[in-house]
């Protein structure tokens, strides 16, 4: 316990970095947001006008006293893209972006993982060869692309996927917001249909996610089973006359965890940034698509709250990896 | 987990996503629902209800459009090719039964049966507290009312519950049609002030996420970012009831996967489509097209005169004969717009407008007139385009700059963000751009008094100053407010003679508003502000 409050105390520099960073660079970007959102037949009084209303005009330190003094009082500003307070936004939309990254994330692992186990098992047999070629395929192929390509094959030309419309189809309304996740929701409303609709507009976006992040966690799975199972214990638990599946599941595939968790924490962050291109090609509502729109207008406050709730989401995955790890390897533990 | 456990479920949970979809009970769910129930997709939403809110986007003008209503709206024609389009000259009544000009005012005679979303029936008072905000809130709906000459509240006034007067403050011709455009909507007064605070009078952080109008639609249902449900009003008076109960308008930002939906038949209405998926999808003869010009819009090349050698009016020219007007037409908007080059001479013939210039492209003829120029060598600039515009500036950018290096001129390309291009040209920094401008109001005088006078508005890119073309500009604004044909005409078509010869400017063509919807859509019609009016469209299901 002692050790959790130790790494949260690190966690603060961190975040007072993180907030002057993205203040400094927000500031850095070129591009006008008084004259972009004063419209299309402002005159230079009105652009004034929308200048003093953003407090832009004032000099830097002011505008970032009163950022910081927001901030203090949980008021993240408001973001002009959409005209509501970005907190609120970032509330709506977390849900959205990670409901579709840990699905991602889940059909990605319970591919990849077994995958990296028989391949690893097998090395250099056919499961091998296919494993190379999914997670180089995977990998090669961006994520917009992929995208597109499932939507023409799947809804253009199959009809077999839902229209990309976003997080549920037009006709179904929303279940009640209790977690944010509509599958989790809905299943709690118990009202199967809209659970229905929800995972199979899910489906695609998060598949399209999965195949991206296929390749780290296989080749990680398959690098750490292949070290682990050269090594003597293995070689011991066979001699002992285990069966294969205990030896590689009970302690090979244990022993090799560890590395695969690692792999896991950063998948998991980078595919938060892949996100982005997704919800863009599937219209789904969340954090991702929301930055990149305010980065575009030079909408400082969406893209300061935006880096920020990531940083946030960064320092706790990375807290509870270290749990982790302390679970699946005792030594870790006693270390720290 | 094994092998086998692996397959089984994999596929078992591919399968549950894909199935999902087909399942013929959620369509029939869907059938009840979808018979007058429009889905409308376009790449952007609003971000605010409110046309007076600071920094509202032209979606968000079409919230404001659908669910506030004008004193006065206008008229619908059919053009010739058979699509429709409003009138600009047929001012046509809406909160306003009847209207009477004089010389000092115009007195409204509001309808007595109308009442907003709430119930409370509508007032001269409520007219005249939403025209004082719009003259008082500044930014670009105080702009839009100045430009009919709307400068201030002691120029509105409330007579008796149902009679509300406007005061000219100079004769202008701009004054009743500006009253029809989006910006003087009328506000439910009461529940507005209700919802203000101190340090908000007017009560826009109420108005930018609630409707606090009259008109044919209520906001159901707004998801930032992502969805408006409208809900017919019923009671609505001001116009014949809309054939649509309930309009669901999704944002789709992938170009791609609009067609795909509109043409798969899942949704009805697509706005605003690029160029080149219009036309595919017009030969393709799936869904039914609709394109109309952009009323008192053209792309343009702009020169800043105050910028050697840009001052010389031979090297302008000279541009202008070197521009690749057939292969912009050709290859970046597939032959959907209108042509602006080629007329037979600068010198109009009649009121048309926008209307072609003479030049052509003649390399010859722009070499000899660099020459002239003293610049037979060329020169170098930097050509600007938007990249908020970039399906069309780009590749436009880039055909001309090909074209230039035939004369001796190397244009570098600067692409400048969305964000910045305003600014950009609030300071007239750029020396030669490729620009875009429309005015609502649909008069050539006003496209002048913008873009060409010498007041050097945003618009007048090319900080051109030119006393004889001024004189003309505010002559015409003159015989229009008095009513003089005839003074009103020659000063317009000298105007353009002399903008044309001079050449700041070069129009290259007056783009389509392109739309593609299922072919049981009828009613749908183009408006100035260049959004979806949703009271006019009806859905038949075969």
């Amino acid at each position: 316990m002692r050790a959790v409050a130790r790494r949260l105390a690190t966690i603060v520099p961190t975040l007072i970095g993180v907030v002057i960073v993205t203040f400094l660079l927000t500031r850095v970007l070129p591009g006008d947001p008084a004259a972009y959102f004063a419209g299309p037949t402002a005159d230079q009084a009105s652009i004034d006008q929308i200048r003093a209303a953003l407090g832009l005009d004032q000099p830097l330190p002011v505008q970032f006293a009163a950022y910081v003094k927001d901030l203090a009082t949980g008021n993240l500003g408001n973001a002009l893209s959409t005209g509501q307070p970005v907190l609120t936004e970032l509330a709506a939309r977390l849900p959205a972006s990670a409901e579709l990254t840990l699905t991602a994330l889940l059909i990605s692992m319970s591919i990849a993982i077994p995958l990296g186990i028989l391949a690893a098992v097998k090395e250099g047999s056919f499961i091998d060869h296919v494993c190379r070629v999914v997670t180089t395929a995977g990998v090669s192929l961006p994520v917009f692309f992929t995208g597109l390509l499932f939507v023409y094959v799947f809804y253009y030309l199959l009809g077999w996927a839902p229209a990309p419309v976003g997080r549920l189809d037009v006709y179904f309304t929303e279940p009640e917001r209790i977690t944010g996740f509509f599958t989790i929701d809905s299943l709690l409303a118990g009202d199967l249909e809209t659970f229905r609709a929800a995972a199979s507009q899910l489906f695609l976006p998060a598949a399209t996610l999965a195949l991206f992040s296929l390749a780290p966690i296989a080749r990680m799975t398959r690098a750490s089973m292949l070290s682990v199972l050269s090594s003597e214990f293995i070689r011991t638990a066979r001699a002992a006359g285990l069966r294969s599946r205990t030896v590689i599941l009970a302690y090979a595939f244990r022993n090799a965890m560890l590395p695969v968790v690692t792999t896991l924490g950063m998948v998991f962050s980078f595919l938060l940034g892949a996100n982005v291109l997704v919800e863009k090609v599937f219209a789904w509502p969340g954090v991702g698509s929301f930055a990149v729109e305010a980065l575009i207008q030079s909408d400082y406050a969406p893209v300061q709250g935006f880096v920020l709730a990531m940083a946030l989401l960064y320092v706790a995955l990375n807290l509870v990896i270290d749990l982790v790890y302390g679970l699946i390897d005792p030594r870790v533990r006693l270390e720290a | 987990m094994d092998r086998r456990a692996f397959l089984a479920s994999a596929s078992s949970a591919a399968a549950a996503g894909l199935l999902g979809s087909g399942l013929p009970w959620a369509r029939a769910f869907a059938q009840g629902a979808k018979q007058d129930t429009l889905l409308l997709i376009s790449e952007n939403g609003p971000n605010n209800l409110d046309i007076h809110g600071v920094g509202a986007n032209r979606p968000g003008y079409e919230a404001a459009w659908n669910c506030y209503d004008r004193l006065v709206t206008y008229g619908i024609k059919t053009l010739p090719d058979g699509s429709r389009s409003y009138d600009k000259d047929v001012i046509a009544p809406e909160l306003a039964e009847s209207w009477q000009a004089d010389d000092k005012g115009i007195t409204f005679k509001l309808r007595k049966d109308a009442k907003f979303h709430d119930g409370t029936p509508v007032t001269a008072a409520d007219v005249k507290w939403s025209f004082d905000r719009a003259v008082t809130v500044g930014g670009f709906p105080t702009t839009q009312m100045a430009a009919g000459s709307l400068l201030k509240p002691e120029q509105f006034s409330a007579v008796d519950d149902h009679t509300f007067r406007v005061e000219f403050v100079r004769p202008d011709a701009l004054t009743l049609p500006d009253i029809a455009v989006i910006v003087p909507a009328v506000f439910n007064s009461a529940l507005v002030k209700k919802n203000a605070t101190e340090k908000d009078p007017w009560g826009l952080d109420y108005t930018k996420n609630n409707v606090a109008g009259g008109g044919a639609f209520k906001v159901a249902k707004w998801t930032p970012g992502a969805e408006v449900v409208y809900a017919r009003y019923d009671d609505w008076k001001s116009g014949p009831l809309p054939d649509l109960k309930r309009v669901i308008w999704r944002t789709i930002p992938s170009a791609g996967n609009r067609r795909a939906l509109v043409e798969r038949g899942d949704a009805d209405v697509s706005f605003d489509l690029p160029a080149k998926d219009f036309s595919e999808m017009k030969k393709a003869g799936k869904v039914a097209v609709a394109s109309t010009p952009i009323s008192n819009g053209m792309w343009s090349i702009e020169m800043n005169v105050t910028k050697p050698p840009f001052d010389n009016v031979k090297v302008r020219q000279a541009i202008a004969y070197a521009i690749p007007y057939q292969k912009i037409m050709d290859a970046v908007l597939f032959g959907e717009a209108k042509p602006l080059f080629g007329a037979a001479s600068n010198k109009p013939d009649d009121l048309s407008w926008p209307r072609p210039a003479a030049y052509t492209t003649d390399i010859a003829k722009a070499k000899a007139l660099l020459a002239e120029a003293g610049l037979a060598e060329g020169f170098e600039t930097r050509l600007s385009f938007d990249l908020g515009q970039g399906v069309v500036g780009e590749p436009v950018a880039v055909l001309i700059q090909e074209s230039l290096a035939q004369i001796g001129i190397k244009a570098a390309i600067e692409k400048v963000p969305g964000a910045n291009w305003r600014g950009e040209m609030a300071k007239k920094s750029m020396p030669f751009m490729i620009n875009f401008f429309s005015g609502w109001l649909d008069y050539p005088e006003y496209f002048f008094f913008w873009a060409y006078h010498g007041q050097n508005a945003v618009f007048n890119t090319m900080a051109y100053k030119n006393p004889a073309l001024d004189k003309e500009v505010d002559a015409a604004r003159a015989a229009a407010a008095s009513g003089d044909k005839a003074t009103y005409e020659a000063s317009v078509k000298k105007m353009i003679e002399i903008a044309y010869d001079d050449a700041p400017r070069i129009p290259l063509f007056q783009p389509y508003l392109n739309v593609a919807m299922q072919k049981s859509i009828g009613g749908y019609a183009y408006w100035f502000h260049r959004q979806l009016d949703y009271r006019s469209l009806v859905k038949t299901v075969a």
